[in-house]
């Protein structure tokens, strides 16, 4: 049956499969690398840190990786794959010049704004770092606006590192504090040994002005709560990136359910008040 | 009552006429039909497809259909299937892609009009509710949004609930407000078949005039009201809803959980046959030459392992946190999410689970041990 004169549906941008192309790999340890992916001619694409993309390839599935590039850099969109399964290999085997799939930018992102005048501290485990690369751009291209920033990231071993090139800088510079440590290490590592919960020793934090950014496996994220509670910092300002399984980015699949939230549109990113009841409960 | 508002009455061999009147008006007409010794939805050609005398009985895990000695056309109430299956399609292509990334073939099927034949109080809130979450959020489920543009809505209230009905616990029934096209009450009179009708819209009062019809009297009229009167006392299963969200928080570690674990058997029934479940899983298949790939999607079921999975392990690893998730979802943080319940009362869940488990039951039994803890073994 024709229906002449309906309303043609409105399919909002993001959520329609686009196609960008990778303009550089980045091999970050043995089985997670960092594709740069370019917009086609005539498109752009922006984010908020801690947003994510549905990454498509063909033949194979879509999957929910986080931006982790400079959000001002709109040229070279950053994704930092670990090669785990079905499509994370695909997407790992990709290099310059091939096409990958891509719905987004979806989920909320950090709080960077509330947080300006404040203290950033932030807390990334493993892969984890991802999604707060984005921040630690942010926090150095628009340092003014910010009181200090420490940076706590813990891997398991030296070789589990990313971005071992921007870590060093970052360790440079003398307006930010950057602490690493390794579950395990190495003939060669002489840095700090333990996780990274370990590293609270050694940063001073003001609990009335700092906001907590933490992202990691959800055992890590616990004991850094515990940590950040035991520092006197309040809930409403400690934020964490929750992770769930995604078929849709886009609220209609229902996998991504945590509790009464939808991880994929009212999260990834949530308050540690507003998940209180659920955090750290088990199989929630 | 002013006589604009006044119910129509027509006779029941004049409801064949409404079925031509949406079939010439383009509509496809869906309605309950026999089949399997079950009551399903399907597509009808005349009234005479219609279960005819055919009831139900309906007990915790068991369905079966009896014969009433009467011509009622819906003396029955909710079978397996719920109008979900054509708004929601338990599978679909969402598109075909070349290897080239271009897609050459999307969302078939999606232009039709519908016709919803006896729907059911509880159905029809059902429908509401995914409404809610399919297309009131910020994006649109494409799929649903595509089906739902032109449906008609023939609502049949229900003067005789089921064995496992609750639509009166959970104020969805058995008699529907609004959101019909028509609405209709069967009325089985010593004196002959008729529908006590309702208009819920214009496309109702255009469609009720292509056949014979009056005004009901007010006998007529209080014979339909006092029939759903007697309907919602005559339930067969009840349920508290006030303080269920706050009870069901405060009790994710109640041991009644684990005990129900016991008896499911995971099989996704119960979510299969709801008519709110929407959760769906994507999926690729590719020819062999690779030139194409082809996206699907189908519904899925939170009582699977893989529904949660992530790298290293499902976070519902355990029946007991399924089956909470599950009850959790329609009784309480469906509430939080989209600010009604996510049962509508239809009981399907309780007819349909192999081992009989009664969500209503398994709700009163926290609610009489509300605050026992499980010992936890970490
Ligand atoms: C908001 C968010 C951001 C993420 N950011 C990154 C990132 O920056 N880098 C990165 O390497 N990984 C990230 N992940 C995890 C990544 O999505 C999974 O590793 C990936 O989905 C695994 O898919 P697969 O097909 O390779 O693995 P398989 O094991 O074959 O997965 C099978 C299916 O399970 C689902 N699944 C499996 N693991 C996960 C998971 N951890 N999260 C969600 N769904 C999963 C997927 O839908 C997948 O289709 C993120 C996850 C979320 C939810
Ligand atoms: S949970 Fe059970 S009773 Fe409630 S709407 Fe779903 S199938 Fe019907
Ligand atoms: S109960 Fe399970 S299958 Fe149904 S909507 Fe909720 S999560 Fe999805
Ligand atoms: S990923 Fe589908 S609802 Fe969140």
């Amino acid at each position: 049956m024709v229906s002449s004169g309906q309303a043609q549906l409105v399919v909002k941008e993001e959520t329609a499969l686009r196609w960008m192309s990778v303009s550089k790999v980045v091999k970050e340890t043995v089985d997670t690398y960092t594709l740069y992916l370019k917009p086609r001619t005539g498109e752009r694409f922006s984010f908020k840190p801690g947003q994510f993309n549905m990454l498509y390839v063909f033949g194979v599935g879509e999957v929910p990786i986080s931006i982790s590039g400079d959000p001002k850099n709109l040229n070279h969109i950053a994704h930092t794959v670990r090669a785990v399964g079905a499509v994370t290999n695909s997407l790992t085997k990709l290099r310059e010049g091939a096409r990958v799939g891509f719905r987004g930018p979806f989920g909320n992102g950090w709080p960077i704004d509330e947080a300006v005048g404040n203290d950033v501290l932030i807390v990334a485990g493993g892969i984890g770092l991802a999604p707060l690369r984005p921040v630690i751009y942010h926090l150095i291209n628009n340092r003014q606006d910010y009181g200090k920033v420490f940076v706590l990231y813990g891997a398991r071993t030296p070789n589990d590192l990313l971005y071992k090139k921007e870590l060093k800088s970052w360790k440079g510079r003398m307006d930010m504090d950057v602490l690493v440590t390794v579950d395990k290490g190495d003939e060669t590592w002489k840095g700090n040994l333990g996780v990274v919960t370990m590293l609270f020793d050694y940063v001073k934090l003001n609990p009335d002005n700092t906001y907590a950014f933490v992202c990691g496996p959800e055992i890590m994220m616990r004991f850094t709560v515990i940590n950040l509670k035991n520092k006197g910092l309040p809930d409403e300002k400690i934020f964490l990136s929750m992770e769930r399984n995604m078929k849709c980015g886009i609220g209609v699949c229902g996998h991504c359910q945590f509790g009464p939230y939808f991880v994929c549109k009212d999260g990834p990113v949530f308050r540690l008040n507003q998940i209180k009841m659920f955090f750290g409960k088990r199989e929630v | 009552m002013s006589e604009k508002d006044r119910p129509l009455l027509i006779e029941a061999q004049d409801f064949n006429g409404l079925l031509l009147s949406l079939k010439r008006l383009g509509y496809a007409t869906y309605a309950p039909t026999v089949r399997d010794g079950a009551i399903v939805y399907d597509l009808v050609d005349s009234a005479d497809d219609l279960p005819i005398g055919i009831g139900d009985v309906q007990e915790p895990g068991s369905y079966r259909l009896r014969k009433r000695g009467d011509g009622s056309f819906f003396g029955f109430v909710v079978g397996p299937h719920s109008w979900k299956k054509f708004l929601h399609p338990p599978t679909v292509k969402l598109f075909t892609i070349n290897s080239n990334g271009k897609i050459v073939a999307n969302l078939e099927n999606s232009d039709q009009k519908l016709a919803f034949i006896g729907v059911r109080p509880c159905e029809l809130q059902a429908i509401k509710i995914l409404d809610k979450v399919l297309l009131g959020g910020e994006y649109l489920d494409i799929v649903y949004a595509s089906r739902r543009k032109d449906v008609f809505f023939v609502v049949v209230n229900c003067i005789e609930p089921g064995g496992n009905c609750f639509c009166a616990s959970v104020g969805t029934g058995p008699e529907a407000k609004d959101g019909f096209d028509l609405c209709l009450t069967e009325l089985l009179k010593p004196d002959g078949h008729y529908f006590l009708v309702r208009i819920g819209s214009e496309k109702g009062r255009e469609l009720i005039s292509s056949v014979h019809y009056r005004q009901a009297t007010d006998e007529e009229v209080e014979l339909a009201s006092r029939l759903l009167t007697l309907s919602s006392e005559h339930m067969g299963k009840k349920l508290e809803i006030k303080g269920m969200k706050e009870l069901l928080y405060r009790n994710l570690d109640h041991p009644h959980w684990d005990e129900v674990a016991k008896r499911c058997l995971t099989c996704g029934n119960c979510t299969m046959v709801c008519p709110t479940c929407f959760c769906t899983t994507v999926y690729e298949t590719t020819n062999l030459s690779l030139k194409y790939a082809e996206k699907w999607r189908s519904w899925d079921t939170c009582f699977s392992q893989e529904f949660s999975y992530i790298h290293g392990g499902p976070i519902r690893y355990s029946i007991s946190a399924r089956y909470r998730h599950w009850l959790m979802h329609k009784m309480a943080t469906w509430m939080d999410q989209f600010g009604t319940l996510g049962c509508v009362g239809c009981g399907r869940c309780i007819t349909w689970c192999p081992v009989g488990i009664d969500i209503t039951e398994e709700v009163k039994q926290i609610d009489k041990r509300d605050g026992e803890v499980k010992v936890k073994v970490e």
